[in-house]
Formats: structure tokens, C-alpha cells, sequence
């Protein structure tokens, strides 16, 4: 489970959260909602230690993570994208995946450098990371540099980076903005597959008919505040979401 | 031909030089301006020891690895947290204050007179004293420095270490400690910097604080930058440009201030020049990215 609580951000005198208290509960597809300003991604970016908030806490599990960095919050189980796209573009589509294993006793220097024991752990790795390419629908493209894929295909790269870590807890930054309606089908497939393996999910988008497909319980946000959160026909409908935002 | 093997010599300590700066401009995509203090401190290690103590060659080699290592491992641990243009301005400082300390600490380094009468590279007791075997150790160790930086490039460290080069955010989010990563690179780095000092300490027999100024720094930036940052030869390419230009002007008569003058152009329009032309350098494929 994931709480935060009371969390405030400002920026130059711009309150971007102000007080936002929320839980997501273990399994499930939670969307965050809101118009652009609304603190979205300062949330995603606290919870994930990129931002440290001014004030708040935020637990994973009970145990409070707000002011660790964000390489122990990811080892912790919390995996993320970012809205602007972030890979190693110049290495291949394989090797990103790769790089993204968890735990990699091959990353110490002297076992590379030396080479003890590498062969076989890069050979499990690889062969996780060809299995979630597979998943993704890009093990064609295992051996092309990630930056010559297109703009969706980069999308499901870092989908399948985020898999490769084990976590529990998938926060995804807008995954199918920008995206070809065909692709857009098929990242919503892949989350919805997620849930059915017992992760959690986490997403903010402004594609409501995508919001409405997948999302299990739907945050709307406004003004650096959350001003609803529940099931998403129960919030969708409301008058207040239908009056700040949807209209 | 004893002219030829003293710029090959060179040509070794300066690719030395580059290829371990490389790891930290090529490969991590991080600029320090310090590189010729740790080559210094390599230096004045290797020859102090021998000179008071009498040590042998390979462990003061040895012992000027480990000093530059473990300073560079202080200066990083704050260096480290600083980004881009501020880590530059950092190391530049320790640069000025490394090069203070070799020509004002005059007990210890003698200050501008230098250190004198520092024994030629001896290995199991033995004196290499032939030009020959001079060249055959210098090439022996740009070989391992070579070897060392490949391996590291090529295996799951050095893949960490161009995630953080690309995006270091992302090599975050996916769990990779990217500070202590940074650091050992530039421990390592720092350390072959350190025996390339000690090399050159042995190899010229005296030492003075020229040698280890900011320009000489920033030559070896130029000598990655011109080769090809993160690029496999670009190194070797940019340190044999650039120890080469300046002879070839010796060869064509320019000598003396004017020489020195022309050879600071040279190197500013090559700069120039090669940025305008091919901007991943001569050898680069990937863009460089400090």
C-alpha cells in the first residue's frame, strides 16, 4: 500500500501540492486526473523521491520513504516513466531492458571488469529482458538502437524497463499521450494484464475514454489539491469533477 | 631515432592520460578540469618515494594510483553532487589548489626548482636505461590502461555508466545509484592518471610544476574532445594530435615563442575546427555530452 500524507510543494511561491492526502491500495489500476497545473506529476515525482516535498510524508508499505532518493524508492518497488520520454538512446532496445534488471551482481566493478561470473547473469538477464520484450511486442526490435524507434515504440520501452525491475508498483506518467490510437490499445492491454498479475498501477492521463477503460478507482486533482477520489463512474459523473475539469 | 621513441613515449603517457579521462567525458558524460593534478600527484608521489625511500618503480607506481585515487575519491564526494558547468568550476578549483601546493609546499615538492635526479623505472631491480625498453613499458602500460577502460566500457558497469551519460534520471528511476557510480569512475580514472604521472615522473627524471598546470589539463580534455569522446580510438587519436603537432612544427623550423604561440592557435582552430567539421570528434560516433 501506498499513503501519503499531507504533502505540500511550492515552486517560486506556486503551490503546486498543497496538502494532498491520498492511499492506493495493493492491486489495481489507480488513475490521476486533473487539468494541466494540477500537481499531477509533482505528486508522481515526490512519491518517487525526485522532488522532495516542503512538507509531508509519504509510506510505502508503513515505512516512510518521503526524503530517500529515488534509486532506493525504486529498489524499494516503486517503478516509473516519465511524461518526457527517458531512455539510453543509444544503446540497443535489448541492452535498456537489461540495464534495468534488478540486483545485478555484474554491475560491480571489479566482477566486470574481471569477468567472474558475468557470462551467466547476463544470459539470465537477457533472456528475462527478450521475454518482456516479447510481452511488449518489441522483441523484433531487440538489437536496434532505442533512439530509432518511434515515438510509441519508446513508450512500450520504457513499459517494459519498468517490468524488468520486479516492482510492485508501476507509476506510469501519462503513458498514452502522443501515441497512435492502435499502440494506444495496446499499452491500455498491457495494464490491464499488469492488474491481472497482481501489481498496482498508477497513472495520470488526460485521455478520459482511457481513464474510463482501465482505471479501478480514479484522483482527480485541481489546484495542487485532491478533490475526489472513488470509483470512476462515481467520480466521472460528479457535478464538481464535470464543472472544474471535464467540461 | 631516439627522437622518434621519446614521442612515442609521450604519445603513451599522453593516451594514458585521455583514455582515463575518456571514461569520465566519453563514457559518463562528466567534465573535470582536473585531470593534470591527479597526473601530478601520480608524479610527486612516485618520485618522493623513490628519491627519500628508495621504493621501486612499480610500487611507486603502485602508491601514485592509490594517492590519486583516494584523493580524487575525497574531491568527488563533493564534487560529485554538483551538475555540469558547477562540477567543471569545482574541479578546476582543486586543479588551481593542487597546482598551488606542488609549487608552494617546497619542503615537500621544491617548488618551482623541481624535483631532480628522479632513477629511471627499474623492474625486479633491474634499471631500464634503453630507450627501447622505455618505449616497450610505456606502450605496456597505454596497453593495460586500454585494456582496463575497454573492459570496463563493455561490461554491465560501463552500461550504468552511458545510462548515466544519456539520462541520469532514468538510470534512477530504474534503481542504479548513480553517485557511487560517478565515483568510482572517477576514482579509476583518477588512478591511471596517477600511474601515468609516476610513468612520466620516471621517465623524464625530474619534475617540476609545470608540468601539471590548467592548460595541461585542458590539453588532455582537447586530446579526448579531437579523438572522439566515449569513442574506442578516439583517445589514442587525439593524444598522438596533439604531441605530434607541436614536433611537427619543431621539424619545420618554428621554434621558441613563436612555436609556442602558433601551437596555442593550433590547438584552438583545431578545436574549432573539428567541432565545426565532426562534431563527435575524429573517431566519435556518439555525440559528446559533458
Amino acid at each position: 500500500m501506498l499513503r501519503c500524507q499531507s504533502l505540500r510543494k511550492t515552486f517560486d511561491g506556486v503551490h503546486a501540492l498543497e496538502g494532498v492526502s491520498l492511499e492506493f491500495y495493493s492491486a489495481g489500476i489507480s488513475a490521476i486526473i486533473g487539468p494541466n497545473g494540477a500537481g499531477k506529476t509533482t505528486l508522481l515525482n515526490v512519491i518517487t523521491g525526485f522532488l522532495k516535498p516542503d512538507a509531508g510524508q509519504c509510506f510505502l508499505h508503513d515505512r516512510e520513504v518521503t526524503r530517500l532518493p529515488p534509486h532506493r524508492i525504486a529498489r524499494l518497488g516503486i517503478a516509473r516513466t516519465f511524461q518526457d520520454l527517458r531512455l539510453v538512446r543509444q544503446i540497443t532496445v535489448l541492452d535498456n531492458v537489461m540495464l534495468a534488471c534488478p540486483r545485478q551482481q555484474d554491475e560491480r566493478l571489479l566482477r566486470g571488469l574481471l569477468h567472474w561470473g558475468v557470462a551467466r547473469e547476463e544470459a539470465r538477464n537477457r533472456e528475462e529482458a527478450v521475454r518482456l520484450l516479447e510481452d511488449v511486442g518489441l522483441k523484433h526490435e531487440a538489437e536496434r538502437l532505442a533512439g530509432e524507434m518511434s515515438y510509441g515504440q519508446q513508450k512500450l520501452l520504457t513499459f517494459a524497463c519498468c517490468l524488468a525491475t520486479k516492482a510492485q508498483i508501476i507509476i506510469l506518467d501519462e503513458p498514452v499521450a502522443g501515441v497512435h490510437p492502435e499502440m494506444i490499445s495496446h499499452i491500455l492491454d498491457l495494464m490491464l494484464r499488469l492488474r491481472n498479475d497482481g501489481k498496482q498501477v498508477i497513472f495520470t492521463e488526460h485521455d478520459i475514454s482511457a481513464v474510463r477503460r482501465v482505471a479501478d478507482e480514479i484522483v482527480v486533482m485541481y489546484g495542487g489539491r485532491k478533490i475526489a477520489q472513488g470509483a470512476p463512474r462515481e467520480v466521472l459523473e460528479s457535478p464538481q469533477i464535470i464543472e472544474v475539469y471535464l467540461a | 631515432m631516439a627522437y622518434l621513441e621519446h614521442i612515442l613515449i609521450l604519445i603513451s603517457i599522453y593516451t594514458i592520460l585521455a583514455i582515463s579521462l575518456d571514461l569520465l567525458v566519453g563514457h559518463t558524460g562528466l567534465l573535470p578540469i582536473s585531470h593534470a593534478a591527479f597526473y601530478g600527484i601520480g608524479s610527486y608521489t612516485s618520485a618522493l618515494l623513490a628519491i627519500r625511500l628508495g621504493v621501486p618503480f612499480i610500487l611507486g607506481l603502485l602508491a601514485g594510483m592509490c594517492i590519486a585515487g583516494l584523493l580524487s575519491l575525497l574531491v568527488s564526494l563533493h564534487a560529485l553532487r554538483l551538475r555540469e558547468d558547477y562540477l567543471a568550476i569545482a574541479t578546476f578549483s582543486f586543479q588551481v589548489i593542487a597546482f598551488s601546493l606542488f609549487n608552494n609546499w617546497t619542503r615537500l615538492t621544491k617548488g618551482p626548482l623541481g624535483i631532480m635526479g628522479i632513477p629511471k623505472p627499474d623492474i625486479f631491480g633491474a634499471t631500464i636505461n634503453s630507450s627501447h625498453l622505455l618505449l616497450a613499458l610505456s606502450i605496456t602500460l597505454a596497453g593495460f590502461s586500454y585494456a582496463v577502460i575497454t573492459a570496463i566500457a563493455s561490461s554491465p558497469f560501463g552500461r550504468v555508466l552511458h545510462a548515466i551519460r544519456e539520462d541520469e534520471l532514468f538510470a534512477q528511476s530504474l534503481g542504479k545509484n548513480t553517485f557511487k557510480y560517478k565515483l568510482t569512475a572517477f576514482t579509476v580514472s583518477a588512478a591511471l592518471a596517477g600511474a601515468a604521472g609516476s610513468l612520466y615522473a620516471h621517465y623524464v627524471t625530474y619534475i617540476d610544476p609545470t608540468s601539471y598546470t590548467v592548460p595541461e589539463s585542458i590539453l588532455v580534455i582537447s586530446m579526448v574532445i579531437i579523438g572522439g569522446a566515449g569513442s574506442r580510438w578516439g583517445p589514442l587519436v587525439g593524444a598522438v594530435t596533439l604531441v605530434s603537432i607541436p614536433e611537427g612544427l619543431r621539424l619545420v623550423g618554428l621554434q621558441g615563442p613563436a612555436a609556442a604561440n602558433l601551437r596555442q592557435m593550433i590547438y584552438g582552430a583545431l578545436l574549432v575546427v573539428t567541432i565545426m567539421i565532426r562534431p563527435h570528434g575524429l573517431m566519435g560516433k556518439r555525440g559528446f555530452r559533458p
